[in-house]
C-alpha cells in the first residue's frame, strides 16, 4: 500500500479500480502526397466521424450536466465545420501537396496561438477549445484510438495526466467514480466539472499516471487530498465508513443551503466565502454562501505579461457582483509585492518581504497602478453590493491617503458622466498587530474591519509561517491573538460597525465557537467549509460561549484554550 | 448591391461563445456570403472564430454585410435572432 498527495478538487470518497485514460499519441511526419483529392477525402472523413462522435458528446452532456454545459460542444461543432479554418488547410493540402496533418496541425496552431495572444482571459481560455477538438481529427486522420470514457461499463476510478472538457463530458455517474491526474488546480476545468457532477477528484498529483496501474484498487479521498493505492482490506473498512460518515453529513448539510446561519439561542452570523476569480461564485452558491468576504484580486495580476486593464478589471468585478445579486461582495485591493511577485513589475530583492514593500505600501507609492483599480470597482459598484477593503493597513494615515484616492477617482467618473454608487462601504484588513491595537480609534473611519488571521498570526508570533522550524509558534488560540482578536471586535461593536474574519482560522471548528462567543459578525472561508460551519453554528450556544469570555482572554496558553472549548463544544 | 444593417450590441457580456454560436448557425443557413465588422476588421459570419477573434464587447456598433442571391433575407433574418437573443438592437 502506499499513499500519494495532491490537491483535493471534488469533495467525497471514491473507491474503485483504476482506469487509465491514456492521450492518444499524436505524432505525424510531414509528407508529400501525390493525390492530393484522396487526402482531401481523408481529412473530411475524419472532420465526419469526429462531428458524429462530438454530436453523441454534447447529448450526454446535456443529459449529465444540463443545457449550459453542453453548448460549449456546439462551438467545437462549429469550429468543425469552420469556413476560415477547413477552407485554409484543404488549400494547403491542395497548394502545397502535404498530408492532410501537417496542414490541419499548421492551420489549427496558428488559430490556437492567436487566441492565447489575445488580452482577455476568456478568450484565451478559447485555445483550449480549439486544441480539444484539433486532437480529435488528428486521432482519426492517424487511425489512432481516441479516449472514449463513455464505453466504460463497470465501476472505475479514472488516471489521467489531464481530462479534456470533452473527457469530463463524457464520464457516467454511475460507473465513474472519481478521478485523479498529474496536473490541474482547484480551478481548472475539471475540478469544476468535477464538483457539479459531485464526484470526488484529486488533481496535481504529478505521478498518479506513474504510481498506479491499471487495475489496481486505489482509494480517492477528496476530502483530505490522498489517494491511497491497493489498501489492505483494513484500510478499505475504515474509508467506507469515512464514505458512508461524508454521505450523511452531506445530507444533514444539504438541508441547511438555503437556511440563514443562526445559532441555538437565535443570534445569526454571516457565513462568506473567500474567492480568487469570477469562476469561483459558482461554488459560492452551491454551497449556500451568504457572500464573498474576501475576493483577492491578485489573481487578475498574476500570470500576465503587463498589468490587467481597467476593462479587463472592470469585467471581471461586475461578474462577480452580478452572480451574487444584493449579497455583500467584499474585494481586497491589490496585495502584491514581497513574496508575490509580477514578471512585470521590477522590485528589489528584500531581506524580509512580509515586512517589506507590499500591498497597500507599494499602491500608495505607485498610485497610478492603485487608481485603475479603484476606477474598475467604481465603475462595478452599481452592479450589486460591492465593499471594498485595503490590505496591510498599518496607521490611520494610510487609511486616510487610500480613501482619499478612491474619492477622487469617484469625483473624476462622476465628472465623466459615469454612474457609481453611493453605498461602498469602505474597510481595512486588520493584519498588522499595531492596527488591533488601537482598533478603536480606526473604528471611527473605517465602515468594517475584516480580521486577516494568518498575517495577524505571523506578526505577532514573529514567526514565519512558511519556515517549518517555527511552525510551532503559528498559534491561532494563542491568548494573544484571542485578546487581539477581541478587541477589533468590540472597537466595531462600540461605534456600530462590523467586524469579520477572512483567514483560515473563520472556518476552523475549535476557532469557530470562540469566535461566535467573542461576537463576530461576518465568517469568511473557503466555498466548502460553509455547510460544516453552519451546522457546527446551529447547535452551539452565543450567550453560553460569550460568558466564557474573561476566562478564554485570561487564559495562559493556546492549549489550555483548545482543551477548554474542546470540553465545553465535545470536540 | 449588397444587403447592409448596423447593430448595436447590448448584451452585457457582449458577443460571447453562445451567442456566437447561435449567430454562425443562422448565416450559415444563408446562400449569400454573410460578413461582420467591427473596429476596422471584417469576418466571415459563417465562421465561428473570425466572430470570436472580433471579441465584440457591450455597446459595440457593428456592421452586417450580405451579398448574394438571398442577401436581403439574410439581413433580416440575422438581424431577427440577435433581437431574439437579447443579444442587440
Amino acid at each position: 500500500m502506499s499513499k500519494l498527495k495532491g490537491i483535493a478538487a471534488s469533495n467525497g470518497v471514491a473507491i474503485a479500480k483504476a482506469y487509465t485514460l491514456e492521450a492518444p499519441e499524436l505524432s505525424f511526419e510531414t509528407k508529400k502526397v501525390g493525390d492530393v483529392a484522396k487526402e482531401t477525402e481523408r481529412l473530411q472523413d475524419a472532420l465526419d466521424v469526429s462531428k458524429q462522435e462530438l454530436e453523441k458528446i454534447k447529448e450526454n452532456a446535456r443529459q449529465s450536466l444540463g443545457d449550459e454545459h453542453a453548448e460549449i460542444f456546439s462551438a467545437h461543432l462549429l469550429v468543425l465545420s469552420d469556413p476560415e479554418m477547413i477552407t485554409p488547410i484543404k488549400d494547403k493540402i491542395k497548394n502545397e501537396n502535404i498530408n492532410a496533418e501537417a496542414a490541419l496541425d499548421e492551420v489549427a496552431n496558428m488559430f490556437i496561438n492567436m487566441f492565447e495572444s489575445m488580452d482577455n482571459a476568456y478568450m484565451r481560455e478559447r485555445a483550449a477549445d480549439i486544441k480539444d477538438v484539433t486532437k480529435r481529427v488528428m486521432a482519426h486522420l492517424l487511425k489512432v484510438s481516441f479516449p472514449d470514457p463513455a464505453l466504460i461499463d463497470e465501476e472505475v476510478i479514472i488516471i489521467a495526466e489531464d481530462l479534456t472538457p470533452s473527457d469530463t463530458a463524457q464520464l457516467n455517474k454511475q460507473f465513474v467514480k472519481g478521478f485523479t491526474t498529474n496536473i490541474g488546480g482547484r480551478t481548472s476545468h475539471s475540478a469544476i466539472m468535477a464538483r457539479s457532477l459531485e464526484i470526488p477528484a484529486i488533481v496535481g498529483t504529478k505521478t498518479v499516471t506513474d504510481d498506479v496501474k491499471d487495475g489496481d484498487i486505489i482509494i480517492v479521498d477528496g476530502i483530505d487530498g490522498e489517494v491511497v493505492i491497493n489498501p489492505s482490506d483494513d484500510v478499505i473498512k475504515t474509508y467506507r465508513k469515512k464514505q458512508d460518515d461524508f454521505a450523511k453529513q452531506k445530507e444533514i448539510w444539504a438541508q441547511l443551503k438555503d437556511e440563514p446561519t443562526v445559532s441555538k439561542d437565535g443570534t445569526h452570523v454571516e457565513l462568506v466565502a473567500n474567492i480568487g476569480t469570477p469562476n469561483d461564485v459558482e461554488g459560492i452558491i452551491n454551497n449556500g454562501g451568504e457572500g464573498v468576504g474576501l475576493y483577492r484580486t491578485e489573481f487578475l495580476y498574476m500570470g500576465n505579461s503587463d498589468f490587467p486593464s481597467e476593462d479587463d478589471q472592470f469585467d471581471a468585478y461586475k461578474s462577480v457582483l452580478e452572480q451574487m445579486g444584493d449579497k455583500p461582495v467584499v474585494v481586497r485591493t491589490l496585495d502584491i509585492g514581497g513574496d508575490k511577485e509580477l514578471s512585470y513589475l521590477d522590485l528589489p530583492k528584500e531581506m524580509n518581504p512580509f515586512l517589506g514593500f507590499r500591498a497597500i505600501r507599494l499602491c500608495l507609492e505607485r498610485d497610478d497602478i492603485f487608481r485603475t483599480q479603484l476606477r474598475a470597482l467604481l465603475r462595478a459598484s452599481t452592479y450589486g453590493n460591492l465593499k471594498i477593503m485595503f490590505p496591510m493597513i498599518a496607521t490611520l494615515d494610510e487609511f486616510r491617503q487610500a480613501k482619499a484616492l478612491l474619492l477622487d477617482e469617484k469625483d473624476n467618473l462622476k465628472g465623466e458622466g459615469i454612474d457609481v454608487s453611493d453605498d461602498i462601504e469602505i474597510g481595512i484588513m486588520v493584519e498588522i498587530p499595531s492596527t488591533a491595537v488601537i482598533a478603536r480609534q480606526f473604528a471611527k473611519e473605517v465602515d468594517f474591519f475584516s480580521i486577516g488571521t494568518n498575517d495577524l498570526i505571523q506578526y505577532t508570533m514573529a514567526a514565519d509561517r512558511m519556515n517549518e522550524r517555527v511552525s510551532y509558534l503559528y498559534q491561532p488560540y494563542h491568548p494573544a491573538i484571542l485578546n487581539l482578536v477581541n478587541n477589533v471586535i468590540e472597537a466595531a461593536h462600540a461605534e456600530g460597525k462590523w467586524a469579520g474574519m477572512c483567514g483560515e482560522m473563520a472556518g476552523d471548528s475549535i476557532a469557530i465557537p470562540i469566535l461566535l462567543g467573542l461576537g463576530l459578525d461576518e465568517f469568511s472561508m473557503s466555498a466548502t467549509s460553509i455547510l460544516p460551519a453552519r451546522t457546527q453554528i446551529k447547535d452551539l450556544s452565543k450567550e453560553e460561549l460569550a460568558s466564557y469570555k474573561d476566562e478564554l482572554l485570561s487564559m495562559s496558553t493556546a492549549d489550555e484554550v483548545e482543551t477548554f472549548i474542546r470540553e465545553k463544544t465535545n470536540q | 448591391m449588397a444587403a447592409e444593417k448596423t447593430v448595436t450590441i447590448t448584451d452585457s457580456t457582449g458577443v460571447h461563445a453562445r451567442p456566437a454560436t447561435v449567430l454562425v448557425n443562422k448565416a450559415g443557413s444563408f446562400a449569400s456570403d454573410v460578413t461582420v465588422e467591427y473596429n476596422g476588421k471584417s469576418v466571415n459570419l459563417k465562421s465561428i472564430m473570425g466572430v470570436m477573434s472580433l471579441g465584440i464587447p457591450k455597446d459595440a456598433e457593428i456592421k452586417l454585410v450580405a451579398e448574394g442571391s438571398d442577401e436581403q433575407e439574410a439581413i433580416d433574418g440575422i438581424y431577427d435572432v440577435i433581437k431574439q437573443e437579447g443579444l442587440g438592437e
